[in-house]
């Protein structure tokens, strides 16, 4: 009997550190899912970031190199130069990329490094306990906003895909969630699609992928998945934001 | 036979690192250093290799982290101001046991400071300016002619000892002039194969991970062990130093780099005047050149240690030299006007030469 549903092969056998109703794994997956669809799990690079998604070598079947917080896309350049004919992804989460990374993610989108960035917004900082992150919502209460994030004093929340998408070295830029079944399909397409960018050369790739984190945010996971639909999408609008060539 | 140029000290350096087969660099503009990413970045293109000018220092550590981690000789090349910026990469590139050329043209500090020859970066080199402890290897070229040998040298003792290497010189020695002969490189045949460096699976059953995180029981501390036996091995078989006239030497006469130039010239002046003065020139500064100090100082019970800086290298000599022995000190703080001539020098021997221990 053919098997409808199987563990990607770029992924390992192993249970996660993650929390009940996290879904670091299930973005791990997809991306997993575009490695095997591509047939690139033994060519492929990985570049873990600091946060949550550090253990990236722990759950892909691949090689990987750690960065310092934030220097992913500096790693990865260095990388991918190296190694032109290899793929070469950065996951990174929104503390790493927008707030201490944002400098190295701007230059490597503007110089079209052809790599893919999977960037997860949880609207937060998972690994050290909830504390705000540029993409923390106005009036949300982190351990660092308990009076909930306000705009005069802390800005606003930097809506990264279309930041990255008004460059002009930047090929692919979208934003997705997995809240949903239909949003973990869209999900799926859109990081094959960035990994489909670099395999073809056609430029620098960039998916933000709208994430719970139901431990930081005081919610059960179900009340966390609701909080995605109700509360992030309708500031981070899903969609194609550049899609080139 | 090879080629005997006149050259700059910096293109040197280039020259030197594309021998040894460098063909990636990274590296951000700041002065005293900007002739070297001028130089590669045009010698890069002709020879298919990879030159960045990054968004930042910070960035362009991390590319150069991300090359090595791949196995390929790579470099960024820097100034004072600019390589405190580069600590954090260089603190995980030690970490992650990465090679690696670090080029640091001094600028005189601290803060933005000025341009002028400086030697106050000793302790941030040698010391090593990041976090968590760790070592890398540092060398200290007093010529154009070295500028280019030790580059290539850094190269080889930084993938034999998987640790970043530091190439530590100022604008006296980077700007000046003076013959080079540009001798090919043979790389040494026993330098070890990189096999931790990631190049995709390809059909490999284990993972390759290049990373300075380690959080199982045990682990980190046995990481530690491991880092530091490496950097004792470095210091059992890699101290290089200058001597001359120790033989009879009633003084010797201590420093590296630019300052190690000037004082060269004063303990001629000295020899010439009938005076026993040696001289004793650090050629890596990590690992220190502590036997040759010892040794120096078995008979000859004093020394002076001249530098470009209010004395930081002078502490490392009061440790090596022999419990008995005296060192005195000679510096002058980097900036406009303030690089000792020979004369100055002269007059110091002068005034510690004869003086008891």
């Amino acid at each position: 009997m053919k098997p409808v549903f199987a563990r990607p092969v770029s992924l390992k056998d192993v249970a996660t550190h993650f929390c009940p109703g996290c879904q670091h794994g299930l973005i791990h997956r997809l991306a997993a899912d575009a490695m095997d669809h591509f047939g690139v799990q033994q060519q492929t690079i990985g570049v873990a970031s600091v946060g949550c998604s550090v253990f990236l070598y722990e759950y892909f079947d691949i090689d990987v190199v750690e960065a310092p917080h934030g220097r992913a896309p500096a790693v990865a350049t260095g990388v991918k130069r190296a190694r032109p004919d290899d793929v070469v992804f950065t996951y990174q989460g929104d503390g790493d990329l927008a707030a201490i990374g944002t400098s190295e993610i701007i230059h490597a989108a503007n110089r079209g490094e052809l790599f893919t960035v999977l960037f997860v917004n949880n609207t937060t900082y998972g690994m050290t306990g909830g504390q705000m992150a540029p993409t923390s919502l106005p009036g949300q209460r982190t351990l660092t906003s308990p009076e909930g994030r306000d705009v005069a004093m802390d800005g606003y929340p930097m809506r990264m895909a279309e930041v990255i998408a008004a460059l002009d070295g930047t090929a692919y830029s979208v934003r997705v969630a997995v809240n949903s079944p239909k949003n973990i399909l869209a999900a799926g397409k859109a990081i094959k699609k960035a990994f489909e960018y670099q395999i073809e050369k056609k430029g620098f790739a960039f998916v933000e992928v709208l994430a719970t984190c139901p431990t930081n945010w005081g919610m059960n996971p179900l009340a966390a998945n609701e909080r995605v639909a109700s509360e992030m999408i309708p500031y981070f609008k899903l969609g194609t934001f550049k899609e080139r060539g | 036979m090879s080629e005997r140029l006149l050259v700059a000290g910096n293109i040197a350096v280039a020259m030197g690192a594309l021998a040894a087969g460098c063909r990636y660099y990274f590296g951000y503009p700041i002065t005293p250093q900007s002739d070297i990413p001028a130089y590669m970045s045009g010698e890069l293109r002709k020879l298919g290799g990879t030159f960045i000018q990054a968004e930042s220092e910070i960035a362009s550590i991390n590319m150069l982290l991300g090359a090595s981690a791949c196995g390929f000789r790579a470099m960024t090349s820097s100034s004072s101001p600019g390589i405190s910026l580069k600590q954090e990469g260089i603190s995980y590139m030690a970490g992650s046991e990465l090679p690696g050329l670090i080029v640091n043209i001094c600028r005189s500090g601290p803060g933005l400071g000025g341009i002028d020859p400086s030697q106050a970066d000793y302790f941030q080199s040698v010391k090593t300016g990041g976090h968590g402890g760790y070592r890398t290897i540092v060398v200290a070229p007093a010529s154009v002619q070295e500028m280019y040998d030790l580059t290539i040298l850094a190269f080889d003792l930084s993938d034999r000892y998987r640790m970043p290497a530091v190439l530590l010189a100022d604008s006296l020695v980077g700007q000046m002039k003076e013959a080079l002969e540009c001798t090919p490189y043979v790389p040494p045949a026993d330098l070890p194969a990189k096999e931790w460096a990631v190049t995709g699976k390809r059909g490999r059953p284990d993972q390759r991970i290049v990373k300075s995180l380690y959080l199982g029981e045990g682990e980190l501390e046995a990481h530690n062990w491991k880092l530091w036996r490496r950097a004792e091995d470095l210091k059992a078989k890699e101290q290089r130093s200058e001597a001359r006239r120790l033989d009879d030497a009633e003084l010797v006469v201590t420093g590296f780099g630019s300052a190690a130039r000037i004082a060269r010239s004063a303990v001629e002046m000295a020899r010439a005047a009938g005076l026993k003065v040696g001289f004793l020139r650090p050629i890596t500064l990590f690992p220190f050149p502590e036997e040759a100090f010892a040794a120096a100082t078995a008979n000859c019970k004093k020394v002076l240690c001249v530098e470009l800086s209010t004395g930081q290298m002078v502490e490392d000599v009061r440790l090596s030299v022999a419990r008995d022995a005296d060192v005195a000190f000679y510096g002058r703080p980097p900036g406009t006007g303030s690089l000792p001539t020979p004369e100055e020098l002269f007059a110091q021997i002068q005034k510690h030469y004869g003086k008891g221990a």
